[in-house]
């Protein structure tokens, strides 16, 4: 039986705006989707296309306007309870730690939240102390600690409990490179020993082509993409962008081969061009650059969803 | 039963060992809420130097059903007076926080804090009560006794269930914290006051919908042999029970109402 399992899945708000008239909006249209246990799934999108919305009517926390939704079996509203024992959350916005307290404080109370056993309490939480280099802050209130090291904290408290589904919304966001890289091994050696589903939404296609083996693409409450990372790659190419700052300005670099003129900067003294891994390499787009303007320093940055969800709505003719 | 209380003791505990990390503060908040109390006591006190009676009481009354209904409304704003912090944790994410937790809301809203720095202003209520009935020559009856003890337990129940009521209108009122807040701290002062001054109104509302009269007043008028008015008979004050049923009935509504609206409605 799958996991996660919905059947056109619906959810509309009401807006009030001005005075008593209000307006309805739907975020989440008829959403179908199946989710086999052990799967690791990138549910990606724009802001504001649905994915908060999904995972909370998947958790319980909100009733679907229409259609239904299944979580390990379980119906997320009406069986709650249940399903807080099966399923670990972490919202990248909203803190599930003990804010005043050190940290091993919020172990402890998760603890006796899920009502652990003292074995078990003791292992699990040694585990992941260990697995996610906790240690040293352990003694430290949350309030003091970094983002990255909270990030790492609430991750691990949300395993606390041994969940067979753990869902992550947001769980990079505003980390640094390090403590991203650290948190996907940690997930990523996770579902290895445990053969925990992961499923999270990200902004971040780092994560995605690192963490994920399925991607779901929501675009504006619908689904747009299901399938695997390469596959999308097929579809729209996974553009990187050379960024390129130049020794003078210069016009907008407009005609080079295999790759498009994003922007420029400061009349034309940095310069963001795209282009397709697939097609032609950063070199030699760096060396067609390098005949027209002299370069002082250049960087390579990774595709970023909004430009993956653009190109998805292009491929499609709209 | 062990088992079933554990995740409450440890939010309780979390929630002691924060407050006691600052403890400067909460020394602070101790005094304050110390002062606070002394200063409503010091208002009916100033109203009985300009007159011998109000409403049939006169001041050793008056400090019984003062006694009695701070007491009871102290101890369940110690317990659950945080619930109307609701508004901040819709906001903040906490209350989405709660729904992933294989608890009850409603137990973990009330279990989610403690005002320990109320104790002070429980401790004036309780003096002035004591100082009440020894003024009054009550005789320690088993009767007696019982009502009191009775009065303070059931006058505690009303006072959370209009906690809990006033928190489950807040999640249709977002930021009308001020509405509800006039209901549940103007019934603490109308409590405090002898029922039989209050207007017709003020009867219907703090008398029988939210029946604050059962908290302080009508117990105090059973307990002292006084008269009792508004066609209610002479052991009203051995009804509160009844009023606890009826306040934890309109809360659970309230709060049924609430949590289903913020599922189905709110964001």
């Amino acid at each position: 039986m799958p996991i996660i399992q919905t059947e056109a899945l619906t959810r509309r708000f009401r807006l009030r705006t001005k005075g008593f008239r209000s307006r309805e909006i739907t975020a989440i249209d008829d959403l179908t989707i199946s989710i086999e246990a052990g799967e690791s799934v990138g549910y990606i999108g724009a802001n504001g296309a649905g994915k908060s919305t999904t995972i909370k009517m998947l958790a319980g926390i909100l009733v679907p306007s229409s259609g239904t939704a299944l979580t390990c079996g379980l119906q997320p509203v009406s069986q709650r309870r249940q399903l807080a024992r099966r399923l670990g959350v972490v919202f990248g916005q909203r803190s599930q730690l003990w804010w005043d307290l050190p940290l091993a404080e919020s172990f402890r109370i998760l603890a006796a939240i899920h009502d652990l056993s003292r074995d078990r309490e003791r292992e699990r939480t040694a585990e992941l102390v260990e697995n996610m280099e906790l240690e040293e802050f352990l003694a430290t209130p949350v309030r003091q600690l970094s983002l990255g090291q909270r990030m790492r904290g609430e991750v691990a408290v949300a395993l606390l409990h041994s969940p067979e589904l753990l869902v992550l919304d947001e769980p990079t966001i505003g980390l640094d490179v390090v403590s991203k890289q650290r948190l996907r091994e940690f997930l990523l050696a996770e579902r290895a020993a445990h053969g925990t589903t992961l499923l999270l939404t990200t902004h971040d296609m780092g994560d995605v082509s690192r963490l994920c083996e399925r991607i779901l693409l929501v675009d504006q409450g619908r689904l747009a993409y299901d399938g695997s990372l390469a596959g999308l790659s097929r579809t729209v190419a996974m553009r990187r962008v050379l960024v390129v700052d130049l020794a003078e300005p210069t016009p907008d670099l407009h005609d080079l081969p295999h790759a498009e003129h994003l922007g420029s900067e400061a009349d034309g003294l940095r310069q963001r061009l795209a282009f397709d891994p697939e097609v032609t390499t950063a070199a030699a787009l760096l060396a067609a650059v390098s005949e027209q303007a002299a370069v002082r320093d250049l960087s390579v940055e990774e595709p970023d969803v909004e430009d993956v969800v653009r190109r998805v709505y292009v491929s499609r003719g709209r | 039963m062990g088992s079933r209380t554990r995740p409450y003791r440890a939010l309780l505990g979390a929630r002691m060992r924060a407050q006691s990390s600052y403890r400067a503060s909460f020394g602070l908040d101790l005094v304050s809420s110390l002062l606070i109390g002394l200063v409503e006591l010091a208002e009916v006190w100033v109203l009985y130097r300009a007159v011998d009676e109000i409403g049939g009481l006169d001041l050793t009354a008056a400090l019984v059903v003062f006694g009695l209904a701070d007491t009871a409304f102290s101890i369940a704003d110690l317990l659950v007076g945080h619930v109307d912090r609701l508004p901040d944790y819709l906001r903040a994410g906490t209350f989405d926080v709660f729904c992933l937790r294989p608890q009850p809301l409603l137990a973990q809203l009330i279990t989610s804090d403690i005002s320990l720095r109320r104790l002070t202003r429980v401790g004036v209520g309780f003096a002035v009560l004591i100082v009440g009935l020894i003024a009054n020559d009550v005789t320690l009856t088993p009767s007696s006794v019982l009502l009191v003890l009775l009065s303070l337990l059931t006058g505690t129940a009303i006072c959370t269930g209009i906690f809990v009521a006033a928190a489950g209108a807040q999640f249709f009122l977002i930021d009308a914290a001020e509405m509800t807040n006039s209901v549940v701290y103007g019934g603490r002062y109308a409590a405090n006051q002898p029922g039989s001054v209050w207007s017709r109104p003020l009867i219907a509302v703090f008398g029988f919908g939210v029946p604050m009269a059962f908290t302080g007043y009508l117990p105090t008028l059973t307990l002292l042999d006084l008269p009792v008015p508004w066609n209610l008979p002479d052991w009203a004050g051995w009804l509160a029970p009844l009023a606890a049923i009826w306040m934890w009935g309109l809360a659970g509504l309230s709060w049924r109402t609430g949590t289903r609206h913020y599922q189905g409605g709110g964001g």
